[in-house]
């Protein structure tokens, strides 16, 4: 599922790449791109990932929104109203320090109040669905707080862009 | 008793034993002397002291050597891993007697030998396994029991679990659980992109096979009271919800669309019924099922999460765990929803509750500390009994008899879980032998 997800991803980025290339650039030129490096193209699910941030972090059990994960939202508000071509799924994740059916309700939970958030700031429900995949999907795998840390989070995945 | 007594009786018995079939298998009473049994272990005490056996290796009766090895080591290993049996040292064993020979006592006194086990294997003309033994108690010096078992010989496992099982209640007055299978979900690949199936195994960890090809996550499986069917959570659909699989074809469905996403499933004791959780709007209900009707009844509704229900084995009540007081909590209700009572109260946070097929207690996992222990409560939440603690344990499921318990552990930087037995004193423990990391075990009914 995830390498699944992974492979739809990059063929999203790739799909932006060319579309932005079949185009006219108005205003658009090489040093631009170079100022981003050319990874983080306006729009893109890497300017998303990069200059947004795609994912929120929550605290042991939690799905309060920390000040952190505040500001974060409202930048992926602010972005997501920009680009209205963009649907995306709201994972919600949680550590390995729980039991297993609990976290996936947990998980649920959490994604299920990014969807509050967004929804309340004015984004249409129908561009967003929510998934929990408890702590069947940690980033990082260590077996310490610095890893369970980054494990609880909801991630937004963008799943089609300009179509 | 003289031996020609003894040999008249078990031949007069062996003659007119009614043969009869179970599932592939004729099983004959040799002899039975329940009445004036002498040897037997009171295990409801809270100190158990195990009873020293000798199980010499079964005799090859004109077949194969191997398979009588084979089968004499899997009933050691089913008795000494109950916690109730301490096998001797076949090193220090006299001239074992033939099966049909009455042994001489004062030897296996000698070794402190409380039971003795004689048995052969051999073959049919057809080609079947002739599997016998006889239970020797050695302390009053007369047979406790003996059977004789027909069997193909891909059965050999089988019948050395059902030798176990007879050993087993004979000397314990309780039902056996070494004839039965367990469930779990079989791990492998990185820890960010694992692979799991599901597989089903012999209690004992043989016979290990998969029953999902590891396209699709899959969690939390669970028998029904047959033990034909399984229900668990995939997410092989667009959203992760409960199927049920045959275990007999592979064959495998949603067992409906629900609003939302459904989990936790668990079969009631008729079959018929299922308890499981829909989650909707982030918020986790539990509802009852009706496998036949396809009525859904809803049995929570609270603005919280309520996972992991588990019926009791008369199907009247359920435990659960809930965060609807704040913290993970176990409660037991009503199967109709009605009555929710908190039943725990120790230190830290509790989850994964499992109702004992005895009634008389409940499994669960607690957190506390940073620490992941697998304890028991009774229903009524008295008597809490941590069993075992450490980096992470997790999903205990009962043995049939109530006995045993298995779970899933994971050591700290060890990369991944694996399952182990522990019995209700704690003391016991042995790690059951998988092919890789295995989680998420559920016992299967007896099988028979």
């Amino acid at each position: 599922m995830p390498v699944m997800v992974n492979v739809v991803r990059a063929l999203l980025v790739a799909g932006v790449a060319l579309g932005l290339a079949a185009c006219a650039k108005p205003g658009g030129s090489g040093a631009d791109l170079s100022i981003t490096g050319g990874a983080a193209t306006p729009g893109s699910t890497q300017d998303f990932t990069v200059n947004v941030g795609d994912r929120v972090f929550f605290l042991t059990d939690s799905s309060e929104f920390t000040p952190e994960a505040v500001a974060t939202l409202n930048r992926q508000v602010q972005w997501l109203q920009r680009y209205p071509q963009y649907t995306f799924i709201i994972e919600g994740h949680a550590d390995e320090r729980g039991t297993r059916e609990y976290n996936i309700a947990l998980g649920a939970r959490r994604a299920s109040a990014v969807q509050t958030f967004f929804v309340s700031r004015g984004i249409p429900a129908n561009r967003m669905r929510t998934i929990s995949y408890g702590k069947e999907r940690p980033v990082a795998v260590c077996d310490d707080i610095s890893c369970w840390s980054q494990n609880r989070r909801a991630v937004i995945v963008l799943t089609n862009a300009g179509v | 008793m003289t031996t020609t007594r003894m040999l008249r009786r078990w031949l007069g018995r062996a003659a007119v034993a009614a043969l009869f079939a179970v599932s592939g298998l004729e099983i004959a009473t040799l002899v039975s002397r329940p009445a004036d049994a002498v040897l037997e272990l009171d295990i409801n005490q809270g100190q158990i002291k195990p009873i020293p056996i000798a199980i010499p290796t079964f005799g090859a009766l004109g077949g194969d050597p191997q398979i009588a090895a084979n089968m004499t080591a899997v009933i050691t290993s089913d008795l000494v891993r109950s916690g109730l049996f301490i096998p001797i040292d076949p090193a220090r064993f006299p001239p074992t007697p033939a099966s049909s020979q009455v042994p001489s006592f004062g030897d296996w006194r000698a070794l402190d030998a409380q039971a003795l086990v004689v048995g052969g294997v051999g073959v049919e003309a057809d080609g079947r396994l002739r599997t016998e033994f006889r239970l020797w108690d050695v302390i009053a010096g007369q047979q406790s029991t003996g059977q004789q078992y027909y069997a193909t010989p891909a059965n050999w496992r089988k019948v050395a679990h059902i030798i176990a099982d007879a050993i087993y209640e004979r000397l314990t007055g309780e039902k056996g659980y070494f004839n039965s299978q367990v469930v779990f979900v079989d791990e492998s690949g990185p820890k960010d992109r694992r692979v799991k199936r599901l597989a089903v195994m012999d209690q004992d960890g043989a016979n290990v096979r998969y029953l999902t090809e590891g396209n699709s996550l899959v969690l939390t499986p669970r028998f029904s009271p047959t033990s034909q069917y399984v229900a668990y959570m995939s997410y092989e659909g667009s959203e992760p919800s409960v199927y049920l699989m045959d275990t007999s074809t592979g064959q495998h469905r949603l067992i409906d669309r629900f609003p939302g996403m459904s989990l936790a499933p668990r079969f009631a004791p008729d079959g018929q019924r299922m308890a499981l959780s829909l989650e909707r709007g982030g918020v986790t209900n539990i509802f009852e099922y009706d496998l036949r009707t396809r009525a859904l009844r809803r049995l929570t509704d609270v603005a919280a999460i309520d996972v992991g229900a588990s019926y009791s084995p008369d199907g009247s009540q359920m435990v659960f765990e809930s965060d609807r007081g704040g913290s993970k909590q176990l409660y037991v209700m009503n199967a109709d929803g009605s009555n929710p009572q908190r039943i725990t109260h120790g230190e830290g946070t509790y989850g994964t509750p499992v109702w004992s097929p005895r009634g008389d207690l409940i499994a669960f996992t607690r957190q506390s500390g940073g620490q992941f222990s697998i304890g028991v409560i009774k229903p009524d939440g008295s008597g809490e009994r941590i069993l075992t603690t450490g980096f992470h344990n997790e999903g205990p499921t009962w043995s049939p008899n109530g006995r045993i318990i298995m779970f899933f552990r994971e050591q700290q930087g060890e990369g991944g879980p694996r399952l182990f037995t522990i019995d209700l004193t704690g003391y016991n423990q042995f790690q059951v032998a998988t092919p890789g990391f295995a989680s998420d075990p559920a016992w299967s009914p007896p099988i028979n």
